[in-house]
């Protein structure tokens, strides 16, 4: 499952990556004529609207494709850098670069394309942005407070728009379309047979609209990777490609209190009810987050069984499903929730079942309550180690 | 412009897949203008290494207990844009040294507008950080709100302020 970095790929390796693929990005951008600074300023005047075409039918293929690699489990979007927002910073920057754009006819990436090829007014531009950049680091001090104003963090539109991602990735794509076919009308009008849409093979255009369309209604309509496995374990007659054993509170306790190391508790409850009630030696995972990368290494182990602990014994199961649909083994969940393990080992009382048997299971029980609130209390005294994080890309200019 | 460039939409769906590539192997996007920024700490820190620490800018790049600032993934992709653009630019029988300009325009006066504008971009893209391709492209393509509202800001103000850069660009036949 992608990003491949920093667990596969290290740091240095990374570097070699960076080199290949901008080698890719930079063939691109010039294949696209994208080291004609008159070429790329046409799209303010209408003459020329290839860098309309280029960038946003760009824009839309990457997004498509990252819901689809996604939506395959391929690619965990919770890992992959999304770059914070600064709204008003954004507008601004923004501003004063449409400005340089006008001014100059390049943006950065296409100016070292176009100073590659032999272009001097790139290398004029480079040498610009230089001084640009100088100007705004010796100048920094006097406007930090509004360079980190407004910061909304990883904000994503969709969110924000209160729909779904799937669906605005579709609405984009219709956008785009609708966008290079009255461009093209605005094109053909300004630069008449000089327009390079004058050019274009017109049915194998609406024809790949038309599939681009189609594969953007599949990425919206596809179910995320998680939604699907939990409609796949939770569909009557689903039985598992690994054994998933349930777990009674007996066993449970007793491997607990008997400091079973082939046996690792993982806690779905939430903070307030581990709180109360802790069991000592679990790893706590948020509920709806089991899937997670952090807590990989803890599945993983195959030696070790691992039980999942809920408050129904419906939820433990399911979560434990999913595990072993994601490739893990030797799991198993605890019988009844975690409400019947309460009332066997943590209340007090006489043992349902075969009465003969009572007197000792009262004893065991008596026991392991007494022991599991000495660990727990050894464990509270200890200190509460470090709560995992997921490993995060860091990236952005 | 006499040479015809690949049709755009193909090579959309090219730099689409570039950048959907990129972000599946490394987790993040493209970029461009950061290696500039690297640069320019890189030669502060080296010439200067007392006043880049008295800056906040500089500081959080470059000093003590900082690897490299040229150590970048992003000084290394823009090397590799260098590269590819080259390799392109021959095989295409288009590297030829020479400034493209405007029919109204003096070649002197295009490169002081060209710096001029290097200049604006440059300073534009620490303050939204990232450029087109850092903040805008590679912001769009995982939906963030930096992609969408930068890339509405650059082109929004470009449409709206070409009517005054036109001598720069168009050729002059309101003009007699």
């Amino acid at each position: 499952m992608g990003p491949f970095v920093p667990d596969l790929i290290t740091d240095q390796l990374n570097l070699v990556v960076a080199l290949a693929v901008g080698f890719l990005f930079g063939f691109v951008l010039e294949q696209a004529g994208f080291s004609s600074s008159r070429r790329l300023v046409g799209v303010f005047y209408g003459y020329d609207l290839t860098v309309l075409r280029v960038f946003f039918t760009a824009a839309v293929t990457a997004a498509v494709g990252i819901l689809l690699l996604a939506a395959g489990g391929l690619l965990d979007l919770k890992a992959i850098f999304v770059n914070p927002t600064w709204l008003w910073p954004a507008i601004a920057g923004g501003a004063i670069m449409g400005l340089g754009f006008l001014l100059g006819g390049f943006c950065p990436g296409t100016s070292v394309c176009a100073a590659a090829i032999g272009k001097v007014d790139a290398m004029a531009f480079l040498g610009g942005s230089v001084l640009g950049v100088f100007a705004y680091a010796e100048l920094f001090p006097r406007f930090a407070g509004f360079a980190d104003s407004s910061a909304l963090g990883p904000a994503l539109v969709p969110d924000a728009l209160g729909i779904s991602a799937g669906l605005f990735v579709l609405l984009l794509a219709a956008a785009a379309i609708a966008a290079f076919a009255v461009g093209g009308i605005v094109e053909r009008k300004v630069a008449g047979a000089a327009a390079p849409s004058s050019a274009f093979p017109r049915r194998l255009h609406v024809a790949s609209a038309a599939l681009l369309l189609a594969v953007a209604g599949l990425a919206a309509a596809l179910p995320d990777r998680k939604a699907r496995l939990v409609a796949k374990v939770s569909a009557p007659g689903y039985a598992p490609h690994h054994l998933v054993r349930p777990m009674s509170p007996d066993e449970l306790a007793f491997r607990i209190v008997d400091g079973d190391h082939r046996l690792r508790v993982v806690d779905l409850r939430g903070e307030a009810a581990r709180a109360a009630r802790p069991l000592p030696g679990a790893v706590s995972v948020p509920a709806d987050d089991v899937l997670g990368r952090e807590w990989r290494d803890v599945f993983a182990r195959r030696m070790v069984q691992k039980v999942v602990v809920a408050p129904t014994e419906e939820e433990a199961r399911t979560a434990a499903f999913l595990l072993v649909e994601t490739g893990f083994e030797n799991l198993a969940y605890l019988a009844g929730g975690f409400p019947a393990f309460e009332r066997t080992i943590l209340t007090p009382g006489a043992p349902a079942g075969e009465p003969r048997f009572a007197p000792v299971v009262e004893r065991f029980r008596t026991e392991a309550r007494a022991a599991l609130a000495e660990r727990a209390r050894l464990e509270k005294e200890a200190g509460t180690p470090a709560p995992r994080k997921a490993k995060k890309v860091q990236g952005g200019c | 412009m006499n040479d015809r460039p690949m049709n755009p939409y193909l090579a959309g769906v090219l730099l689409g897949l570039v950048l959907l590539l990129t972000v599946f192997v490394t987790g993040r996007g493209l970029g461009a203008s950061g290696a500039t920024k690297s640069v320019v700490v890189a030669a502060v820190g080296a010439a200067a290494p007392e006043h880049a620490a008295a800056n906040p800018f500089y500081a959080k790049l470059v000093g003590p207990g900082h690897e490299n600032p040229l150590k970048a993934w992003l000084v290394f992709e823009v090397a590799g844009v260098l590269l590819g653009a080259f390799v392109s630019g021959l095989g295409a029988g288009r590297l030829k040294v020479g400034t493209e300009r405007g029919p109204r325009v003096s070649v002197r006066g295009r490169l002081l507008f060209a710096a001029a504008g290097g200049a604006l971009f440059g300073a534009g893209a620490q303050l939204a950080r990232g450029c087109t391709s850092g903040a805008a492209l590679s912001g769009m393509a995982v939906l963030s709100v930096a992609g969408f509202v930068t890339m509405l800001a650059i082109f929004g103000t470009g449409f709206a302020f070409a009517w005054f850069t036109r001598g720069l660009w168009l050729p002059g036949k309101a003009k007699r």
